[in-house]
């Protein structure tokens, strides 16, 4: 898997028209001499075949090396690991905060008779709606330049984490809600719920015990897609925000058409989207007993 | 007594397709709006969107500029109605471009064999590696900024997701009971195609494609947003935002608007959309 999109990124790259070691001297305008150039060329491996370069990149790959910068001069694994924890703790606590939305808001909608569930679905749309730059430029109008609540750009404390969170967190919160509470209706419907009904638990308690489980199980799945969503999302609030980060990083890296650190980012998000479709897997497995019978059968 | 089932069960599958919510509705009469600013803006657009007038510069909203007027004394209102026919351009498409390539993908991985299927599947879960715009992103890497290549790179980026619903839907589809019985029947393999499998996977092609369009504004918009779409001088939602952000703190409308237009039309999208995906399933 992982080699399919190194190989695939390795081969699209190789796509741009211009030569690459003036990419490395600052572009086309920068007027290299041809001497500087085939040195470049010899000191990035540039000078070799095709295959030779594209096996190159697979065995430093292999060993962890993602090759350096042309822009920046530093090694790309270094300065990915500096930026991705930022990315990582911004995606995490959104994710979280999705996940409470979405939970409060399904609970609401299916509990409170029909205004609500109108209501609640209106807020689900919308929400899911909103463009991450702009509810982003709107909470700054809102909360930064009027209020004075919190900082327009991030300033690496709490503070300034809460309203990139919140970007990031309320649209995929209307996403989450909606299957959740497709998933919370349905359930409400099942045998088991009026069994329970039929025991005198209350209409909370059935929710909170019963329901929630089965419905958090799409969601659960979606969760996944929900954190590449949340890095591609990152792109824009990081950039928004000036936060350090992955997102910012690329979109500087495709801006200065950078491409090893474009490569390293890519390949870095394919890492993770693995690991999260392990972790979901591992999740949903928790979250539903059946899931775990099949296996023992 | 079956045939007065029948009756009952039809009528009340007339009635319900009669009834237009107000929400369906309101979706109708944006997307209307939206229609006649692309296709006769001055019809609905209230000054000439390119008129400078540097003593009305950030007019605050009121009758004269309904949205507000820019930091050259431009009318936002019309500017955002100006505005539509690209960014809708760039939505449909994106959605479009898409679209296809995810059909060529499903129907050779629904129909090709199985060497295709497993091929085809691969290629499509390696391209979920990269998701929202990073796909978007390397392909606007590789041929460079621009209204063009971000339209492009918007449509590649959502085809892995049509190939995939697409897949499911002709293999349902393919393992029918009517597919079965017309194969039964002896009909050709292009028959079944043509009479039985493509009309039955349209519907829901329609469904997608109206359900996509208000993304692909979204992502388009968020790359011109980033400065590789369209740029600023133009009058599309994404780039007249980003011009708007330097004035955030004193002119509001310059970016409120836009964005509002975004979302609007993300919304009627998605409610047009699951009533036609509804409709589709009750007819």
């Amino acid at each position: 898997m992982l080699w399919a999109v190194a190989t695939l990124t390795f081969f699209a790259i190789r796509l741009i028209p211009g030569d690459p070691a003036e990419a490395v001297l600052g572009g086309p305008g920068s007027q290299a001499s041809e001497e500087t150039l085939e040195q470049v060329r010899r000191d990035y491996g540039l000078d070799q075949p095709l295959v030779a370069q594209y096996l190159q990149s697979l065995g430093r790959l292999a060993t962890g090396d993602l090759g350096s910068s042309y822009a920046l001069k530093v090694p790309v694994g270094e300065l990915l690991a500096a930026q991705l924890g930022g990315t990582i703790l911004l995606a995490v606590v959104a994710l979280a905060l999705a996940w409470l939305i979405a939970i409060g808001l399904s609970l609401w909608s299916t509990t409170g008779g029909r205004v609500a569930a109108s209501v609640g679905q209106g807020i689900e749309l919308t929400s899911a709606a909103l463009p991450h730059f702009w509810l982003a430029t709107v909470l700054i109008a809102v909360f930064s330049t009027q209020l004075g609540w919190f900082p327009p750009v991030s300033t690496g404390d709490l503070r300034g984490l809460i309203l990139p969170v919140v970007t990031l967190a309320l649209p995929l919160s209307g996403f989450l809600a909606q299957v959740m509470r497709g998933t919370l209706l349905d359930t409400l419907d099942s045998p088991f719920i009026l069994s329970a009904r039929a025991r005198g638990e209350g209409e909370i308690g059935i929710r909170l015990r019963h329901a929630l489980r089965h419905a958090a199980i799409p969601g659960i799945s979606l969760s996944g897609w929900a954190l590449g969503y949340l890095i591609s999302g990152a792109v824009v609030v990081e950039t928004i925000f000036a936060r350090p980060g992955l997102g910012r990083t690329l979109l500087q890296a495709v801006t200065l058409r950078d491409v090893p650190v474009v490569t390293g980012v890519v390949i870095v998000v394919a890492v993770v989207y693995i690991l999260m479709t392990v972790v979901t897997d591992a999740a949903s497995r928790l979250a539903d007993p059946r899931l775990r019978l099949e296996e023992t059968r | 007594m079956s045939e007065l089932e029948v009756r009952t069960v039809t009528a009340t599958a007339a009635r319900r397709r009669r009834r237009i919510g107000i929400g369906e509705l309101l979706a109708l009469l944006f997307v209307l709006f939206l229609l006649a600013a692309t296709l006769v803006p001055g019809l609905v657009s209230t000054a000439d969107p390119n008129a400078i007038d540097a003593r009305a510069a950030f007019s605050t909203p009121s009758t004269s500029h309904w949205f507000g007027t820019d930091e050259s004394g431009r009318d936002v209102y019309s500017r955002v109605v100006a505005g539509t026919g690209t960014s809708l351009l760039i939505g449909v498409s994106a959605t479009a471009i898409g679209l296809s390539l995810g059909l060529v993908l499903g129907v050779i991985a629904g129909f090709g064999g199985r060497v295709l299927d497993f091929t085809v599947n691969r290629v499509v879960e390696v391209l979920f590696a990269f998701p929202g715009l990073l796909l978007a992103l390397l392909v606007i890497v590789i041929a460079g900024p621009g209204p063009v290549t971000a339209t492009i790179a918007v449509g590649l980026s959502t085809a892995p997701g049509y190939a995939r619903i697409i897949r499911g839907q002709l293999v349902g589809i393919r393992s029918s009971a009517w597919v079965e019985s017309a194969r039964v029947l002896g009909h050709s393999p292009t028959r079944i195609l043509r009479r039985h499998i493509l009309p039955n996977a349209l519907a829901p092609l329609f469904v997608l494609a109206t359900l996509g369009v208000g993304q692909a504004v979204v992502w388009a918009a968020a790359l011109s947003y980033l400065g590789l779409g369209a740029q600023p001088p133009a009058a599309e939602w994404g780039a007249m935002l980003s011009a708007g952000r330097t004035y955030i703190g004193s002119a509001w409308w310059l970016t409120v608007f836009p964005g509002l237009m975004i979302v609007l039309t993300t919304i009627a999208s998605t409610v047009l959309g699951r009533s036609l995906a509804t409709r589709s399933r009750e007819a």
